[in-house]
């Protein structure tokens, strides 16, 4: 349905074909294609207009203006200055030398947390590690249950305590994990929304008594424009780490993730491609900036292929 | 960080114009007017649709010589309210009814089920809910739980389970116990996954079969898309999906306890003029509404009181 930047602005600089060289009102008229296209991906309007605003000026250049094919260059500026903020390295999990080494998940409700956590497990273990998941959320019907399972299929045990104070589960899947020779902790915690002071406190409760090594928060790729609301308060209470970016198994073009990283600075380590646990890759800011622009994930298909 | 730096800031910024003008009856600026397409913008209804929505209310203020914060508030409301539509039946009072509730990945189908049957339950409906759920672990658990809170019994079958059986399966028991409400769960899935809408599809169509033999007389099935508020633009793309695979019949729209305006809610019903059946506002059996259309519209342009 979404045009990709590189046609629209193909039209833009088409219609204007002829007039040799652009002027500065060409240009203009660019960055309103520019202005949309970061907007239907869900790239907060701030971040959008700071953004134009900044690329403009770049694209002000004799190189561009003068050039036989501006559009091109235009995209090329837009996809470097995106990369850039994006986070121009790839950034992996960190763990310490302390064991157990701990991570805990927070995020919205519905966000992907647990099977989050589930793939993390997966991925650790693959690496040689022997995790424990903790069950920590005892709000939502059969939260526990539903790790158990998943902890089950891909042989990680599964903490769960007494399935009634959050905090005291934490608390006891560290001495479980130190009892039982398991290296890494993973706690997966209730959905939350960042406006329900008291599940906040909670999330910082859990924090103070384990002291995780990483807290990595859980966002949907296909959050709009309320995700700098959301991840700001985030940052402020449990100071996360490192974000995952879930469900971008689908079409959300997932400009949220611009906006987490303006707002907080963090960076994100993994995105999330679907329900399975193997389903959790690294993160590539030039991919991304390709997706936020329509441009398709070439390169991650060449690779799967 | 640099140039981002006033990015909170900005947002705090951002309603000054239109809170001076609709809050306290100041006079329309150019400023208010790019305000308001911002708001509108955040609230999630999409570009397009703000910059319409803005251009519509300033050639009305023009036409009409709306000056008066008052004025201007209520032809906002008025023409945001237009965008949706209502519907004539109601699939949860007008029984008997078979709903099916689908969506993408934690919308909020398995709660809202929960919520449903309990309210119906409560009227006095003869209810009963139907986890066509059989994909992910421990969803016929959580909604054993909801089915306890309401007092009204699950139908499933063990994990892995073929979903249209169930959906058999609880038209049977509907029969036996002469339910006029049935409730089915459906596991979430993302638009994008041929086969798992495909899946759906037979889902739906098995259901709609079986419930044209019901025992007292055809039912009636509906499909309702569950969506999540904090939804960006994907949302315009999951309905089209879902409604071309399924046929909707309407939405509901969950967390909108949260921050979240659901504007995406706006562009679906512009797009596909479906209605909104409920609302979810929490995670409580209790928190589920009625949608207004007006009530919803002030919303998702702000109270004013404090952004
Ligand atoms: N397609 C897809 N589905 C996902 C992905 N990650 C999670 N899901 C699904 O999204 C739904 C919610 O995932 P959960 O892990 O239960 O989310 P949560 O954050 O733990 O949810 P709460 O505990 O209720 O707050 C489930 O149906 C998952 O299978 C992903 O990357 N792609
Ligand atoms: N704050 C809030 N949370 C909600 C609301 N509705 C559902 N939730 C939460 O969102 C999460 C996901 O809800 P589910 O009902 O499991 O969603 P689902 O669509 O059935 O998820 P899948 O079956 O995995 O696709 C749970 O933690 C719910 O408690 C709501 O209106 N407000
Ligand atoms: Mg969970
Ligand atoms: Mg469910």
């Amino acid at each position: 349905m979404f045009n990709s930047l590189s046609d629209r602005l193909n039209d833009t600089f088409d219609r204007l074909r002829g007039k040799g060289k652009l002027t500065e009102a060409d240009i203009t008229s660019a960055m309103r294609d520019i202005r949309m296209a970061l907007l239907e991906a869900d790239v907060n309007f701030k971040v959008v207009k700071d953004f134009v605003a900044k690329t403009k000026e770049r694209c002000m250049t004799a190189e561009v203006m003068e050039s036989l094919t501006p559009a091109q260059n235009v995209v090329k500026i837009v996809l470097d200055e995106l990369t850039e903020l994006l986070g121009s390295t790839e950034s992996k999990l960190v763990l310490s030398s302390r064991i157990p080494n701990v991570i805990m998940l927070v995020g919205l409700q519905g966000s992907g947390k647990t099977t989050a956590a589930v793939k993390l497990a997966y991925l650790l273990k693959k690496q040689g590690r022997s995790p424990l998941l903790a069950a920590c959320d005892v709000y939502r019907p059969a939260a526990a249950d539903q790790l158990a399972t998943l902890g089950g299929e891909i042989g990680v045990p599964v903490f769960r305590g007494d399935g009634k104070d959050a905090v005291e589960i934490a608390r006891g899947s560290i001495r479980e994990a130190v009892d039982n020779m398991r290296d890494v902790v993973i706690v997966d915690t209730a959905g939350r929304l960042q406006i329900d002071e008291q599940m906040m406190q909670e999330a910082v409760d859990i924090k103070r008594a384990v002291k995780p090594d990483q807290v990595l928060m859980v966002v949907d790729a296909m959050t709009g424009q309320d995700i700098v609301n959301v991840v700001s308060t985030f940052a402020e209470r449990t100071d996360f780490d490192g974000v995952i970016i879930s469900k971008l198994d689908g079409d959300a073009r997932g400009g949220g993730a611009l906006s987490v990283r303006q707002v907080t600075g963090k960076p994100i380590k993994f995105v999330s491609m679907g329900e399975k646990p193997d389903s959790l890759e690294t993160f590539y800011p030039d991919r991304m900036a390709k997706r936020i622009l329509g441009m398709g994930d070439v390169v991650g298909i060449i690779e799967q292929a | 960080m640099g140039f981002f730096d006033s990015l909170s800031r900005g947002l705090e910024r951002s309603r000054e114009a239109l809170n001076q003008i609709f809050y306290f009856g100041g006079d329309v600026t150019e400023d208010f007017w790019e305000d308001l397409e911002d708001t509108l913008v955040m609230g999630d209804m999409g570009a397009d649709i703000a910059m319409q929505v803005t251009d519509d209310l300033r050639d009305m203020a023009a036409k009409r010589n709306l000056t008066s914060a008052r004025q201007l508030r209520e032809a906002l409301t008025d023409r945001l309210a237009e965008t949706f539509v209502s519907s004539e039946f109601d699939p949860f009072d007008d029984t008997p009814s078979v709903v099916l509730f689908v969506g993408i990945n934690g919308a909020g189908k398995t709660t809202t089920v929960g919520k449903i049957a309990s309210a119906a339950a409560h009227e006095g409906k003869n209810v009963i809910i139907g986890s066509a759920d059989t994909f992910r672990a421990a969803a016929i658990e959580q909604l054993d739980v909801w089915g306890k809170r309401a007092g009204v019994s699950v139908v499933k079958r063990d994990r892995g389970s073929d979903p249209a059986s169930v959906c058999y399966d609880v038209l049977d028991e509907a029969d036996k116990c002469g339910s006029e409400l049935v409730l089915i769960d459906t596991a979430g899935r993302l638009h994008t996954s041929a086969d798992l809408m495909r899946e759906l599809a037979k889902v739906v169509n098995v259901t709609r079969k079986r419930a044209a033999s019901a025992a007292a007389g055809p039912m009636p099935v509906r499909v309702v898309l569950v969506i999540d508020a904090a939804t960006g633009q994907n949302g315009l793309n999951q309905a089209l999906e879902f409604n071309e695979a399924l046929g909707l019949d309407g939405i509901i729209m969950t967390k909108l306890d949260g921050t979240a305006k659901g504007g995406i809610a706006m562009a679906v019903a512009s797009k596909l003029k479906l209605p909104i059946f409920r609302i979810g506002v929490g995670e409580q059996v209790e928190d589920l509404q009625r949608f207004d259309a007006h009530e919803f519209c002030r919303a998702l342009v702000g109270n004013g009181d404090k952004e």
